[in-house]
């Protein structure tokens, strides 16, 4: 297993890294486009809250292998659409942010819905308070409810973070080059299944678990106490 | 009245007239892009009566599409049974009075949600090929079926674990003052009512193994992603193709997330039984974390 690892060293730490990278892009992203979603499904305006809806059950129910084979083949190939200048990586460099987009786009329905539930939790009172304090929707979202959503949905959006860091493997479908494209790339050339499996598999736990353990201490941390 | 609903108030005059211009405006934004994507695929002739003809031909569906489909369900559903079967007993496992056991369990649970199923599904793609463990036409579906069922068993193992949880304690107790042992106190007593509390957030892991499904598309098993971009390379219709599957897709598992809820629904307002429900949309812990699951499920009924 080391001589796997000292051959193939550049290799692993490269492909890791581009998990890592699309990781981050996708989680930012998809924090955005999500928080923007939760916000249309609680909007008082019904085509708003119809249209977040519609978005989330059309996501959450449609394979992310599909959603990333569609943005290379439907969006890159066929529409022709170019998210990275022309140059000589300009391939390879197109489908790394197209599986980002792919991600994101999935990640997102999924971070509405935790926003969604951490609405929940927040009393009855309070907004009803930000209310007769004159505020708009706007202002009630932002200074009073989304503030405390975040922190009590904490937690779950880590747990949707390391569903991400897994889910990026699936972006060696349209070949973009991290860790499983390299798993499946040194199964073809070396005979050490095994070891190779293993090589990985430590490499998500070692990304996934301290993720884990760091959320869930910020969630206590940042517990709002009632 | 939807609880987001103490978010404003009920419009008046003037915020009907506000939220109408801001209504027109999302259609307008929603109906932009919309157009935006059906315009750039009708200009590179994607809407072509050519491109989508092949559907309606039963020849198309029969060597393509419903093979696809029928390699989607039966990995789904063999892996669903199977992840059943190990999450019982790992959820079970890690409840243990002994130390040792819990500590095995837990640990196996962990790791096997660490793991990326795709990473999972190459490695024992690539193990069952040299071991020659499986004949090679059934090579991909053992390896998508066995990833599928540690993942999944892993999440259902938490889940079972959490449906126990939700039972109330007097039902062990007195199982337990009329002498029974501990076996026969989970075989008989906890399990079953565990069953029926768990049900909702089983059906929604169905929709989960169903979608995961896809991620043998990397391992060459003919599943309907997989019999989509063929069909599309055979008919020179990709996009069409990659459509009709989405739109498969998303009824099959729409239908699933449907039944979840209704059974939800049904399970929190029947009359008798324990009210204990492991909701569909119930949160699992990520790796690492010790269940929060267990603290959402706990909601019972507030009436």
């Amino acid at each position: 297993m080391f001589d796997l690892i000292s051959s193939y060293h550049t290799k692993l730490l490269d492909a890791f890294w581009v998990t890592i990278k699309l990781t981050a892009y996708s989680a930012f992203w998809a924090l955005i486009l999500g928080t923007i979603v939760a916000a249309m499904r609680v909007s008082p305006i019904p085509i708003a809250r119809w249209i977040g809806t519609l978005y989330v059950n059309i996501i959450r129910n449609t394979p992310l292998t599909l959603i990333i084979v569609f943005c290379s083949l439907g969006l890159y190939s066929t529409l022709g659409l170019r998210l990275a200048a022309e140059g000589p990586n300009s391939i390879s460099e197109n489908n790394f942010r197209f599986a980002i987009l792919g991600l994101s786009v999935y990640t997102a329905a999924f971070v509405c819905e935790s926003l969604r539930s951490g609405i929940n939790t927040v009393p009855f009172g309070q907004s009803e308070a930000g209310r007769s304090l004159g505020f708009t929707f706007g202002q009630n979202l932002r200074m009073v409810v989304l503030p405390q959503a975040f922190r009590a949905v904490i937690a779950p959006l880590g747990s949707v973070l390391i569903a991400l860091t897994k889910n990026s493997t699936i972006a060696s479908a349209i070949g973009v080059g991290e860790a499983a494209l390299l798993m499946a790339e040194m199964n073809e050339n070396e005979a050490a299944v095994l070891n190779i499996g293993a090589i990985f598999a430590l490499g998500f736990v070692i990304l996934t678990l301290p993720t884990g353990l760091f959320f869930g201490w910020l969630a206590k941390r940042f517990e709002v106490a009632r | 009245m939807t609880t987001a609903s103490v978010l404003y108030d009920a419009p008046g005059p003037r915020a009907r007239l506000r939220y109408r211009i801001y209504s027109v405006f999302a259609v307008a934004v929603a109906a932009a892009a919309l157009w935006f994507v059906y315009r750039g695929l009708s200009d590179k002739g994607q809407f072509t009566a050519a491109k989508w003809k092949p559907f309606t031909e039963s020849q198309v569906w029969s060597t393509y599409l419903l093979p696809g489909l029928r390699g989607t369900l039966e990995a789904a559903a063999l892996s669903i049974v199977l992840a059943l079967v190990l999450g019982m007993l790992f959820g079970i496992l890690r409840m243990s009075d002994h130390r040792a056991i819990r500590w095995f369990a837990g640990v196996v649970v962990e790791i096997s949600r660490a793991i990326p199923v795709l990473i999972l599904m190459i490695f024992l793609y690539n193990l069952f090929a040299k071991q020659n463990v499986f004949p090679s036409d059934q090579l991909a579906l053992a390896a998508a079926v066995t990833a599928l069922t540690v993942y999944n068993g892993s999440v259902i193992a938490e889940i079972v674990r959490s449906g126990i949880r939700a039972l109330p304690k007097g039902q062990s107790e007195a199982a337990v003052a009329l002498g029974m042992r501990k076996t026969q106190v989970m075989v008989s007593i906890l399990l079953p009512q565990a069953v029926t509390a768990m049900l909702p957030a089983l059906i929604s892991q169905m929709v989960v193994a169903l979608k995961d499904s896809a991620l043998a598309y990397q391992i060459t098993y003919l599943e309907i992603v997989r019999s989509g971009a063929q069909l599309g390379a055979a008919e020179q219709n990709p996009i069409p193709s990659l459509i009709v599957v989405a739109i498969i897709m998303i009824i099959l598992n729409y239908t699933l997330t449907v039944v979840a809820t209704r059974v939800e629904k049904w399970l929190r307002t029947r009359k008798h039984g324990s009210r204990a429900v492991v909701p569909a949309a119930t949160i699992t812990a990520p790796p690492g974390m010790d269940a929060l699951v267990s603290d959402v499920s706990l909601q019972k009924p507030q009436n």
